[in-house]
Parts: structure tokens; sequence; C-alpha cells
């Protein structure tokens, strides 16, 4: 079995695909990619199946050695590529050959980067899925994130070098507004709440991970202290007694007890969590159907963008 | 039933007046088995929990609209008396101070006696609630309030495998080693969740579960480690 070596594994690399659905009801989370746009850019620029299995990049730090001929792309955060010590474009396919050296340097804006090979690499599914969730220890190489010396296995493939026009790639230096739908215990936030809510700045803290980001700004204080817990969907936004938000993601717990003002949608979870610690945000508030129309044109927008050839 | 929103792919069911009770315990679990066939097609996943259930749906194949009617055309008839389903399961508990480092000042908060405690704990038919908060953990109900503690001030930082734990009015195994803030007051040698086995979990929820006590030895032998 050939493919990608680590030689040095980064500060948080996970092989995530898709994330693990259907599960919920044994206490399973999702996991899969936290800027899902960039992750579906990565594998439909390869061709590959929207599903594939690729390397979220944490910060940065990720250096592969191929071991085989195949292709790799590098999306998301601005993570410096080089191939073999030379710096390459990112959202562009580029051939590598066995021996070949990839590093995904340190990111200088956008905290994730994804890296995906031809063809996906080839991870053994836990649970329907290859997403690494650390928590459950589930997923990836043993439920655990990349380490010297592991092997990612991958088939050797050709495949046409493409590139995404630039004005398609999101800029992530740019400032936040990310919008939430209101929804579960939105009547126990008074108006004067929720417009403190929707006008203040927040501010993203360092206690900011794959199961939730922590906001620190005004306090909000909901009318009730704590519910029967319920299911948490993707993007909910709970409130402790301390009044400071937090913002449930991809490896968030399936049920919880706490008052939760409503969610935030997917597109600006993806956003948000580009984020480093520090950065400023504010919220918008969304109405459901205002949401599903937002995503469908974004769907049709992306189905549209024709990838530029360098061949 | 009331239904709220949840997220941009989610809605929430609630179900009677928003206390835990068997009964509405039993409405989750039907509508969740009527509604896994009218959104086939549809659903990503669901979520029971002690009085609602959380639905999410496949953005690319529907709308909250057509959820929501389906949702009111299925569930329009639900409510009244509902069969309590579920099968007991039993679980051996190994109760003692060794392997229950909470059980004495439990004992004593109560104004009980150790054996008094187990003997309340094992002696309860408890209710599959619901799932989650990690893999495998099921929250159990209710405890007896004689012996319903609140959670420790400072969680543990690891909790073992098996502990057999209360919560005020909640008991549950932990599932795997993790931090927690439960008083433990045994040890129960199944294993509540294996990755490797089909089910996965010895219990759904709607099952109703009963401790079984056994000694040090029966728990040796029964696989379990100390």
């Amino acid at each position: 079995m050939s493919g990608f070596k680590v030689v040095q594994p980064g500060i948080l690399t996970l092989i995530q695909d898709g994330g693990r659905i259907g599960h919920h009801r044994i206490g399973l989370t999702t996991g899969g990619p936290l800027d899902r746009e960039a992750f579906l850019w990565a594998n439909r620029l390869l061709g590959n199946s929207s599903n594939a299995t690729v390397l979220e990049v944490s910060i940065g730090g990720l250096m592969l050695e191929a071991q085989i001929d195949s292709a790799i792309v590098l999306t998301g955060g601005e993570l410096p590529l080089k191939i073999n010590g030379v710096e390459q474009e990112r959202w562009c396919v580029h051939p590598v050959k066995a021996g070949d050296r990839i590093e995904a340097g340190f990111s200088t804006a956008g905290a994730r980067g994804y890296l995906a090979v031809a063809g996906g690499f080839q991870i053994a599914y836990s649970f329907d899925s290859a997403a690494t969730v650390t928590r459950e220890s589930l997923g990836g190489l043993n439920g655990d994130k990349l380490a010297q010396g592991d092997l990612l296995v991958a088939q050797p493939a050709t495949v046409p070098r493409l590139r995404l026009p630039e004005q398609h790639r999101p800029d992530y230096s740019a400032d936040v507004t990310l919008r939430v739908i209101c929804g579960y215990q939105q009547h126990a936030f008074s108006q004067v709440q929720k417009r403190m809510f929707f006008s203040s700045e927040y501010t993203v803290t360092d206690r900011a991970d794959r199961m939730g980001y922590r906001l620190e700004g005004p306090q909000i204080t909901p009318s009730i202290d704590g519910i029967l817990s319920e299911g948490i969907c993707h993007g909910a936004i709970q409130v402790p007694a301390d009044g400071q938000p937090i913002v449930l993601l991809n490896d968030r717990q399936t049920i919880g007890g706490y008052p939760k003002i409503g969610s935030m949608i997917a597109r600006d979870t993806g956003r948000m969590c580009q984020l480093l610690s520090g950065a400023k945000v504010s919220f918008e508030e969304i109405s459901v159907e205002d949401a599903h129309n937002l995503h469908w044109l974004a769907q049709r927008r992306s189905a549209q963008v024709e990838l530029e050839s360098l061949d | 039933m009331r239904i709220e929103v949840a997220g941009e792919n989610a809605l929430i069911l609630y179900f009677g007046d928003g206390t835990t009770s068997p009964a509405v315990s039993a409405q989750v679990q039907q509508a969740t088995s009527l509604l896994e066939q009218s959104l086939e097609g549809l659903l990503i996943d669901m979520v029971p929990s002690y009085a609602s259930l959380l639905v999410i749906y496949d953005l690319m194949a529907t709308d909250h609209f057509e959820v929501r009617r389906r949702i009111r055309n299925t569930l329009g008839e639900l409510g009244g008396a509902v069969a309590l389903e579920g099968v007991v399961v039993e679980l051996p508990a190994y109760y003692s101070t060794e392997s229950g480092p909470d059980l004495e000042d439990l004992a004593k908060r109560a104004e009980l006696e150790i054996d008094q405690v187990i003997d309340i704990h094992s002696s309860m038919e408890y209710r599959v609630y619901a799932i989650g908060f990690a893999p495998g953990f099921a929250y159990l109900g209710e405890v007896d309030p004689r012996i319903a503690a609140p959670r420790l001030s400072t969680p543990r930082q690891k909790v073992p495998r098996g502990a057999v734990a209360i919560a005020d009015r909640q008991t549950a195994v932990y599932p795997a080693v993790s931090p927690g803030g439960w008083n433990l007051i045994g040890l129960c040698p199944t294993r509540m969740f294996n990755p490797d086995a089909r089910p996965t979990m010895p219990v759904v929820v709607g099952d109703r579960v009963k401790f079984k006590p056994i000694s040090r030895d029966e728990f040796i032998e029964l696989g379990g480690e100390l």
C-alpha cells in the first residue's frame, strides 16, 4: 500500500469527508469539514466525488511526501502551498510525482485549509464515514489527528489541471456578518436582549474548537436557566448562565440543556471557523425562508462557475 | 405538540408540558418511528429526547413548509394514550465504595445506609429517555428522590468506563472513559457502546433498564476491570 507519508503532521490536521450522517440516535456527532464550501471546491477541482476524503489542516505546519504520481489541490484559508520548496498557487490542481514534498505552511488569513488528492484518500469507514472526531475516537486513522509517520493510502491518478478563477474564491480577511435564524428558545430572550445580540460586536475567543466557538461580548440573559435536554442542530447558539454565546459546530454533543436563541446558517459557520481568536463578528437575523433562498442561490451560482483549464 | 424552527434545515417538536414523564417519552418515541416512514427520503437524522424530537431534513430534497406539512399530517392524530413499548434490559452493577467513590457521601447526604441506597437504586425500573452527550450515553430516569444528588462541584477529569452514576434524578452508565461530574456509585461490566458490535448499544430510547446488584467476583467474571 502506498500513497502519501506524513513527514510533519502540523498543529491539527484531521482526515475528513462529508461527515457521519444518521447516527445521532446512538449519540454520534457528525464531524466533517468546518468550512464545507472550501472542502467541496477541493474535491470538485480534482473531479472527485463531493464526499471524497481530504485533510482539514488547521493553522498549518503540514508536510507530506508523495509515494505515488497523483495530483493535489489546497483550498480554504491562506496556508502557503509549497511543492519541493517552491510556492504554488492555491485553488489550483498541481500534478505531483513520487518523492515530491508537499507543504501547507502557517496561515496568514483563514484558519483551515483543505488538502485533497485525486481520487481522495482511501481511509476505512467507521459508521459510514471517514470523518475524524477525536472526542469520540472515531474515524480517520484510529480516531485521532495525523501523526508523524502516518501513511495516507491513495491511488495513482492523472487528472486535468484546473483552477478556480480568483473572483470566485472567498476573501478570508474580510469582515464577517454571521446570519442567524431565530428559533428554539428564542421566546426566552426579550426584545431588548435580542436587539443587543444583533446590534453588538462579539469577539472570537481562544475557547474555539471543532465542538463550538465561544464568543465574547455584551452579556445576553435568557429568562430561563436551563431546559430539558434536547437535540442540538449544527450552528445552534446556546447561551449559558454567563450570557456569552457559544456556536455549536460539527463535533458538538448531540443533546444539551442550555437555552438557545437560534442557529447560524451553515454558509456562515464556515466563514466563522476560518477566523482566529480576537476576530470581531456581528450577527444579522435572517428568516428561514431567506436562508433557504440563499442556500439555493449559492448552489446555483457555484454550479455555474466554470473552472479554468491550465493544460 | 408544538413545532419550532431549530435551524436552517431543522425543526424541533415539543411534546407534553415540558416535564419528564413516561407518557410524554412514549409520544416522542411513537412520533420518531412514524416520521421515519412519512419523511423517508427527506430526512438527514432525528434526535429524540425527553420531551422533544429534533428533525433534521435534507435541504436538497425539501423545505420547511413541506416537512411541517408532513409532520402535521402524520402526527395530527397523535396524542391521548400511547402504548408504552420497549423491552426491559437488565444491567449488572457492582455497587461498593471500591467501585463507587461517591457512594458513601451520597448515602450520608441522603441520611441512609449504603445498602439502602443500593436497594433503592436497583429496585426501580428506569426508562431510557435520551441518548447523547457522548456515543452510547443513555439518560435513564427517574431516580427515587431520596437518592437524587446534585452534580459534583468539580467534575472528575477521568470517570472509568462502566461507572454507574447519578445526577439529580437521572442515572446512567458511562460508555467510555471521559470527564464527568456525576456521582459514582458502582461499576457495570456490560459495555454500553461498542463500535465493533451490532447493535452497538444494549438499549434504545424507550427501553427500560433494571440494575441487578452483583458481587465483586461476579463483576470480574463478567469481564469487569477494577
